[in-house]
């Protein structure tokens, strides 16, 4: 299959929807088989990157920082352009402005950046193909 | 003639709109569309064959694809699936995407 560049709209906030669960699996096999992903976080899926986010223990459980091994979706993401990159992918994360700006989530990881709607229009017409991954 | 993949996350218990996503299906191929039904998340409840789910069952032997995504049967702890409906991986979605069908999330 040769290389291909696709869409994807995520909306769901981090740490409260399996879409995101969902949205990361699809993502994953996207960057291993070296394809080009242009990401519009939209909504509260702009949290997404937020780079203040910080793993925690569970003292409930009795669980160390370490032992809970909590993971973080600004984690994830640096591991998603981390992935695409050694397959000779690009990710290009786009946060929307103005909900960051609602969220105060404004500092993003790393060769993640900050747009606006008008980059998901530029992504669906540069793209072989489109996912909208909705809220509920 | 178009290639479809119908996505569906949601648990028909929960979502009315569930049964119309299985018209949308429906009617897609009744249009002379080629649609694959998607299962993911939730919406695997329904493959389950002693759940009370007519919408699915009216998709199954429509001449809809029915995949149910590994990952959540697994989750579930779902082993038994109503005939007609295949075990698939996430890869299934990409497959689609590269072969540049018209994908929908609900």
């Amino acid at each position: 299959m040769s290389k291909k560049t696709f869409a994807i709209a995520l909306m769901d906030p981090p740490y409260e929807s399996e879409n995101l669960t969902t949205a990361f699996r699809i993502l994953d096999v996207m960057a291993r088989r070296g394809h080009n992903i242009n990401v519009f976080a939209y909504e509260g899926a702009s949290g997404l990157a937020f780079a203040k986010q910080a793993p925690h223990p569970n003292p409930v459980h009795g669980k160390n920082l370490a032992e809970e091994n909590h993971p973080t979706t600004k984690d994830q993401v640096a591991a998603l352009l981390a992935l695409a990159a050694r397959n000779g992918g690009k990710v290009d994360w786009v946060n929307c402005g103005m909900c960051v700006d609602e969220r105060g989530v404004g500092e993003f990881v790393a060769d993640t950046r900050r747009g606006s709607p008008a980059d998901f229009h530029a992504f669906c017409e540069a793209s072989d193909n489109v996912l909208a991954i909705p809220t509920k | 003639m178009a290639e479809y993949l119908l996505i569906e996350s949601r648990d028909p218990f929960e979502s009315n709109d569930v049964g119309y996503y299985c018209d949308l299906a429906r009617g897609l191929v009744e249009a002379g569309n080629r649609v694959t039904l998607f299962l993911i998340q939730n919406a695997v409840l329904a493959a389950r064959p002693s759940a009370h789910a007519p919408q699915l069952r009216a998709v199954i032997g429509s001449g809809i694809k029915v995949l149910a995504d590994d990952f959540a049967l697994k989750e579930r702890g779902i082993a038994k699936l109503l005939d007609g409906v295949q075990i698939a991986p996430i890869e299934i979605v990409v497959d689609h995407l590269e072969a540049g069908h018209k994908t929908l999330w609900h």
